[in-house]
């Protein structure tokens, strides 16, 4: 064989030898399609000695949080997994989670939420979470799955931060999926994330704190208010390490990827696997001298809105494809455009596509940038059967 | 007595939960924290399920405790006391923590946070087999959200959901035997004790943490509030409780049923319900027959766990 570098591995199994390699203390895990993959892949590694996390299979997805928020307080490096449902399930905790400041890394593979119930990709169960002050990368595909989840470990644990930090990737089309993967060797990904070390560890009992007091509205408010600034600091705190993690491996990242947008007339803005296929399209239509381009949108929340209005300042039509609708208003990602593009006069129209798994193929994005799609990109016109 | 010198002892004069907290006269939740946590000699870590205790004694930015205390939510202590007694397994394994001392994970829950909302949690710990004491101060009702009725409120108990009143003589229902259901799970060590019985809980908390596994005290306390008894008799009404035999001092080592206290002179059921406003309306005449049921089952209950402790098998 020849050395390459590359190895052929799911983005599921990619995250799993980026959690081995980062070597977390705990994990507590649940099983749930799409995600089972990684800690299945991680359970095995500790099997074989490869990794010396504690792995608490608790007994459900609400106590996988709950665990997660008591070992990474007490002082241990955090790691779970989890999809749809268990988010779900979890999201009470999740809301805790950052607002103890709790830097949990947890790998998101993302699928629609029931009901009816379906195993698929959309992003109904991220955006089921996005007011609760987590961090949320996106993934476009397996190689970034592994190289966000390194990334994250430092950003979770950045002492500007402290809050969980999900890394999203798409369910099966990113999780099940085997593409080309560069792993960065064991010491590199130990050298880079370094140890963990929390501020107050609860396990500190000769300095003993109290955490996740009861706060009425004389202090709830600055705390959350705190909390949000916590967040908003992720943004800066993800481009420095970047920055880093680019002169380690030589894949550079950032809250956002432009793609081809110089000259750009037209830009789509996506998140997730999409992006791989927009991409496609993007220099099939260059090639045609059509002058369109794509903003990837890697960090959700913190959203850089700054940065994209800058992005896209003289791209005079925006198109928004969002992988989850908000019934009865506007879909999560169109109104962050909408609020990031305010009187800045670019045209603003959006599209949801990918429900519950639907593929999004090339030639919707070419009916996309040539505005003749619909506004639910896929969706069959005839009544379903009852 | 040379256990309150201990304890004592091992308070140092640093009480871990001190005064000034906003719990009610009479309430018998502070006597069952500090009777537990004097008993440990080691470091504890305390993991609260919200509720009265977590309410009246963390309010932002005071605090009424003087050891590490954790809340997260009301129906995931035993979850998040997993996580950290995993934290500190996997800490000692790579030397990371600086003291060579075990520290202790004690919950405190409610018997909401218990018997209901807490059991699903309760149960994956219990079956893992975490080092941990699971301690529920059971008083019988949501008493922190205006006494409503939980799964440990007793037959014919009025609370502020299962009323008394024209067509009802309170709850309906019996209450569950937490107990044995945490004894289902094999734990090493599970007990049944009192507020008002300290010296009887101490021991078992000594044992409890002995014990190599997860541990599981079923604490019956008081609530003046939610009872409505005087506050100033709170451990009279606790001590009858006992007595009546409604709640047996027992523990279970490792499956072993055994008697921790035998009452010198058992008393009738209404000593333990007439200083209760809960229980008022079932000592009037139309309510003879609820009372007659409670008796009977108290009885039964009592000759179960006769059996249980000698060793024979139950009904």
């Amino acid at each position: 064989m020849i050395e390459t570098g590359l190895r052929l591995m799911t983005g599921g199994e990619a995250v799993a030898e980026a959690m081995r390699q980062i070597d977390p203390d705990v994990v507590p895990v649940y099983p749930i399609t799409p995600q089972t993959p990684i800690i299945q892949g991680f359970a095995k590694f500790v099997a074989d000695g490869r990794a010396r996390a504690e792995l608490v299979n608790v007994e459900s997805e609400h106590s996988a949080m709950s665990a997660a928020v008591g070992a990474a307080l007490a002082g241990a490096r955090t790691m779970t997994a989890t999809s749809s449902q268990g988010l779900a399930l979890m999201a009470e905790v999740v809301y805790i989670a950052a607002a103890m400041r709790a830097p949990i890394v947890m790998a998101l593979g993302n699928r629609a939420l029931s009901g009816p119930i379906n195993i698929h990709c959309d992003h109904s169960d991220s955006m089921l979470i996005r007011d609760s002050g987590v961090v949320q990368l996106f993934a476009e595909n397996a190689q970034e799955a592994y190289d966000l989840t390194v990334i994250a470990t430092r950003l979770a644990e950045h002492p500007d931060v402290l809050l969980p930090v999900l890394v999203c990737q798409d369910g099966f089309t990113i999780t099940h999926s085997a593409e080309p993967v560069t792993l960065l060797d064991d010491e590199a990904v130990t050298e880079f994330v370094g140890g963990y070390s929390l501020p107050h560890p609860v396990l500190d009992t000769a300095r003993p704190t109290t955490q996740g007091p009861f706060a009425m509205p004389d202090y709830y408010f600055e705390l959350r208010r705190s909390q949000t600034e916590a967040l908003e600091a992720a943004l800066a705190v993800f481009g420095e390490l970047s920055a880093e993690y680019e002169e380690l491996s030589g894949r550079g990242y950032g809250p956002l990827e432009a793609y081809r947008l110089e000259g750009a007339e037209r830009a789509i803005v996506a998140l997730g696997s999409s992006a791989g296929t927009i991409k496609d399209v993007v220099d099939d239509l260059r090639t045609d001298d059509e002058r369109v381009g794509l903003l990837k949108v890697v960090s959700f929340r913190p959203f850089p809105a700054e940065e994209v209005a800058a992005l896209l300042a003289e791209v005079s039509s925006v198109i928004v494809l969002d992988r989850a609708d908000s019934p009865g208003g506007a879909a999560p990602l169109h109104a962050e455009l909408a609020a990031a593009l305010y009187g800045r006069g670019n045209e603003l129209t959006g599209h949801v596509y990918g429900l519950g798994g639907r593929d999004l193929h090339p030639e919707d994005v070419r009916r996309i940038f040539a505005g003749e799609a619909e506004r639910y990109v896929g969706l069959r016109g005839e009544p379903c059967p009852v | 007595m040379s256990r309150l010198k201990t304890l004592v002892r091992n308070e140092a004069g640093v009480p871990p939960l001190a005064g000034g907290h906003a719990l009610c006269q009479g309430c018998g939740v502070p006597i069952v924290v500090r009777t537990v946590l004097n008993t440990f000699t080691q470091p504890v870590v305390v993991v609260n399920a919200t509720g009265c205790l977590e309410v009246a004694t963390t309010r932002f930015p005071a605090t009424a405790w003087n050891v590490p205390w954790l809340h997260v939510a009301f129906e995931n202590a035993a979850a998040v006391a997993s996580g950290v007694e995993s934290a500190q397994r996997a800490l000692r394994r790579r030397h990371a923590l600086p003291a060579a001392e075990e520290v202790a994970v004690v919950v405190f829950a409610g018997d909401g946070g218990t018997y209901d909302i807490g059991l699903q949690a309760l149960s994956g710990a219990l079956e893992r087999g975490h080092r941990l004491l699971f301690v529920c101060y059971d008083n019988e009702a949501y008493m922190n959200t205006g006494i409503q009725r939980s799964g440990a409120t007793p037959f014919g108990a009025a609370t502020t959901t299962s009323p008394n009143g024209e067509v009802s003589f309170g709850k309906a229902q019996q209450r569950k035997d937490m107990t044995a259901i945490a004894v289902a799970h094999h734990v090493p060590y599970a007990a049944q004790a009192t507020a008002s019985h300290w010296h009887d809980l101490s021991r078992k908390v000594e044992r409890a943490s002995a014990a190599d596994g997860a541990a599981f005290l079923n604490v019956l306390t008081d609530c003046p509030v939610g009872w409505g008894h005087e506050p100033r008799r709170s451990l009279e009404v606790l001590n009858a409780a006992v007595d009546s035999l409604f709640w047996p001092l027992y523990e279970v080592v490792d499956g072993r049923y055994r008697l921790t206290y035998q009452p010198e002179q058992v008393l009738p059921i209404e000593d333990w319900l007439r200083p209760q406003k809960r229980f008022a309306h079932l000592l009037r005449p139309e309510h003879a027959d609820v009372l007659d049921e409670i008796q009977r089952r108290v009885d039964a209950d009592w000759e179960d766990l006769l059996r249980k402790c000698q060793g024979g098998d139950s009904t």
